[in-house]
């Protein structure tokens, strides 16, 4: 299939653009380091197809959406089947609260620029009659937690408009798949104590491109967070005032 | 304080940086490390500069070709991904240790051997550029023969302390098939081993052994003799051979589990399990290059204390019953090992700090004990006596004068070029505050 992807140079991006390529997916590279896209795209070429080219898009810079799909759109020889977002931005909830200039980056990229961004990829996914549209949420969006407050608020935000994207456009022949990663070990979270459970990039990346497959509406990913997270939704106030999680 | 350790587990203080991007990660690092497959105190950092870049998220390979097997990647590329990448394309990596969890980098700062030392020299010797961030910050690349050749051979093998390996060139080796020829051996003592390795040496590419030194007297270092090479498409299974299972050991174990007892028990059935005294055929790559990935995180197995592995080469100038003075000794002291590795070495190449030389390589590893630096006093006393050298890649503690008298010949030229490129020594690790004396 023809893939548009954001955020593919690095972490859970990067072990699912890999399984994409290997088995055959034609994908086009977004984000924001030219140099940076080159490397991946030549990585993913070694044992996989090689990407259909790169291009620039800063997820913090909506007025260039439009203009990078179209560039990816042309590139891929005017067909696309999927366009997925892995591309976010964290920060532990210690920093967001000192750094107020750091906290409007992190809700305006993982909130307001990630759902533009879908607003016009959406467009162009139904003009040409669906398709996948792919986006990379968090399970810290699913309760107010006392370590994610900030981040999770965005992610909620984003997990609320996907849903009702999906809701409004499976019949339109739009399936959207919201992704809700535990906690997995990237770059993002490098410097943060492992959770038990805490995933693989490489095992997200399977789950992950399995529910693209069934254009599945929600996966947990690794998936010990789905049970995992049916407990935290169900826990009482109370408890959640106390826990440290 | 957070505590950082090699493969050994023995801590020290420290932590890990780690970023996809080494060219910022490695700006004003004191040190770089990998996977941490080093058993001692190499990829730890000076404690007075607690914090290590550790490279391991920079895994992408940047360029290969299929044509030549000539390859490019950057310097967290492990030897498993490539193995999982490339070995389907029909390359496999040109030298490869006994672990497949070691990076690019790993592999020329400890300049590598495997099996196939005596044909194929070590790692570095196939590695064609190097891309590396120099102490001053610079950023440069280093050729065996071209630009920068100086900084190669000091780099290659010279424990991550010339600078920070950024980008590895490597040429990778085409295989015939993906499956192994091998033919196995017991042999009785230790001398017979030591006559069957030089003996495969000229027939097989790839040779090792396993020799169990708990048994004492006739018996004494007796144990199977591995040899191999890639399988012809001929002989060979058609299909690729399937990722083996892992099992990962869930805890540590208690410190006891592990005395004579046990370990004899293990090496008698190791050794007897070989009933026939001869047996080939095709057998797994894993099986043949890995066999202890199959268990993840087994250095769990040596208990809250950890060990440490003791590894001497030998040359040939000291004779052929070298190896068996040494396995005395071991017996001697009451050294328990549970592993004994002996492999062939062929002649020495031109990295300053490279390993091996012409003659045999010993491993053991040693659980830490009360008496573990005094074991390790002795073996290095004999070592010397022998006019061997040890491998700091598996060294935890070995003196400095002991490690400065082995390696006086060579010693002034390495430390002739860090004065060169890194004359504040900047880039040190606990390892080098030990030996060389470097600011903690
Ligand atoms: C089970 C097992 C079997 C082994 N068998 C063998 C064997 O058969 N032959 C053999 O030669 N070795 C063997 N080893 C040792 C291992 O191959 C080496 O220690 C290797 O260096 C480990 O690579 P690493 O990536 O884990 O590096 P680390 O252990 O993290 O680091 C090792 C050294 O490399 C330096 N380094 C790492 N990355 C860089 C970089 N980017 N730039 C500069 N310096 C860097 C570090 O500073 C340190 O000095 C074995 C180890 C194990 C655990
Ligand atoms: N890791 C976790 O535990 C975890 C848990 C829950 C949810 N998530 C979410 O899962 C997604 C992927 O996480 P990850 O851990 O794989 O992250 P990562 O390793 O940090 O990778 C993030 C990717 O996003 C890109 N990116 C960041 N800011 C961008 C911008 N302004 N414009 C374009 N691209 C940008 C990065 O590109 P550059 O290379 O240019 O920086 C990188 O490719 C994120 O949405 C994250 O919030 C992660």
């Amino acid at each position: 299939m023809n893939v548009i992807f954001l955020g593919a140079t690095k972490g859970m991006g990067r072990a699912l653009a890999r399984l994409m390529a290997r088995r055959g997916d034609q994908l086009y590279l977004l984000g924001i380091g030219d140099d940076d896209l080159e490397r991946s795209a030549a990585d993913l070429g070694v044992d996989g197809r090689a990407p259909a080219g790169v291009g620039v898009c800063d997820l913090s810079k909506p007025e260039a959406f439009g203009a990078a799909l179209d560039g990816a759109l042309a590139a891929l020889g005017g067909k696309v089947d999927a366009v997925i977002v892995t591309a976010g931005l964290f920060a532990p909830q210690d920093r967001l609260e000192s750094d107020l200039e750091l906290c409007r980056a992190v809700l305006d990229v993982d909130f307001t620029c990630t759902v533009l961004f879908c607003e016009e990829a959406k467009r162009r996914l139904l003009a040409q009659g669906g398709g996948v549209l792919c986006v990379f949420s968090s399970v810290a969006g699913e309760r107010g937690r006392k370590p994610v407050i900030l981040y999770g608020a965005a992610k909620a935000g984003l997990t609320r408009y996907l849903e009702g994207l999906d809701h409004k456009h499976r019949a339109d022949g739009l399936a959207v798949v919201t992704v809700k990663p535990g906690f997995v070990k990237t770059g993002m979270t490098a410097g943060l104590k492992p959770p038990p459970f805490a995933g693989e990039p490489e095992d997200v990346a399977a789950r992950v491109l399995g529910a693209i497959d069934r254009r599945r509406p929600e996966v947990y990913a690794p998936a010990a967070w789905g049970p995992i997270m049916a407990v935290i939704r169900r826990l009482p106030r109370f408890v959640m005032r106390r826990v440290g999680f | 304080m957070e505590t950082i350790s090699g493969w050994g587990r023995i801590g020290a203080p420290g932590r890990q940086k780690l970023s996809e991007d080494l060219e910022r990660l490695t700006d004003g690092a004191v040190l770089c490390r990998g996977l941490g497959r080093s058993y001692g105190d190499s990829a730890i950092p000076p404690a007075g500069s607690p914090e290590v870049a550790t490279t391991v998220l920079a895994d992408r390979i940047l360029s290969f070709d299929r044509g030549t097997g000539l390859m490019r990647a950057e310097a967290g590329v492990s030897i498993e991904q490539l193995n999982r990448r490339l070995l389907p394309l029909g390359f496999f990596v040109p030298v490869t240790p006994g672990t497949q969890f070691v990076t690019m980098g790993g592999a020329v700062a400890a300049d590598v051997h495997g099996k196939s030392h005596h044909v194929d020299g070590c790692f570095g010797e196939h590695v064609t550029r190097l891309k590396m961030r120099l102490a001053d910050g610079r950023v440069v690349t280093a050729e065996p023969d071209g630009e920068n050749h100086d900084l190669f051979w000091a780099t290659v093998g010279g424990m991550g302390l010339t600078g920070h390996i950024l980008e590895v060139d490597v040429k990778m080796r085409e295989v015939r098939s993906p499956w192994i020829w091998q033919e196995t051996k017991r042999v009785d003592d230790i001398d017979a081993y030591v006559e069957a390795l030089k003996d495969a040496a000229g027939k097989f590419p790839m040779t090792m052994g396993w020799i169990d030194c708990l048994s004492r007297g006739a018996n004494m270092g007796r144990g199977i003799l591995m040899a191999g090479r890639w399988a012809e498409p001929g002989e060979a299974p058609k299909r690729y051979p399937r990722p083996l299972p892992r099992i990962t050991m869930p805890l540590e174990l208690p410190s006891f589990v592990l005395n004579k007892l046990t370990i004899s028990a293990f090496n008698f059935g190791f050794y007897w399990k070989h009933l026939p005294r001869e047996k080939k055929g095709i057998t797994h790559w894993e099986t043949f290059f890995y066999p202890l990935d199959m268990i993840r995180e087994w250095n769990r197995m040596y208990g809250k204390r950890g060990f440490t592995q003791y590894q001497c080469v030998l040359p040939d100038s000291a004779g052929r019953g070298a190896a068996r003075r040494m396995l005395e000794l071991l017996t001697s002291r009451g050294g328990a090992s549970f592993l004994c590795v002996i492999k062939d070495c062929g002649p020495q190449n031109r990295g300053l700090m490279s390993f091996p030389m012409k003659g045999i390589s010993i491993a053991l590893d040693i659980a830490v004990r009360d008496d573990t630096q005094s074991l390790v006093d002795a073996l290095n006393e004999k070592v010397l006596e022998e006019g061997g050298r040890i491998y700091l890649a598996k060294d935890q503690f070995t003196r400095p004068e002991h490690f400065r008298e082995m390696e006086r010949g060579r010693l002034p030229a390495f430390l002739e070029a860090r004065a060169k490129w890194d004359p504040k020594r900047r880039i040190r690790s606990a390892q080098s505050v030990r030996l060389l004396g470097d600011p903690a």
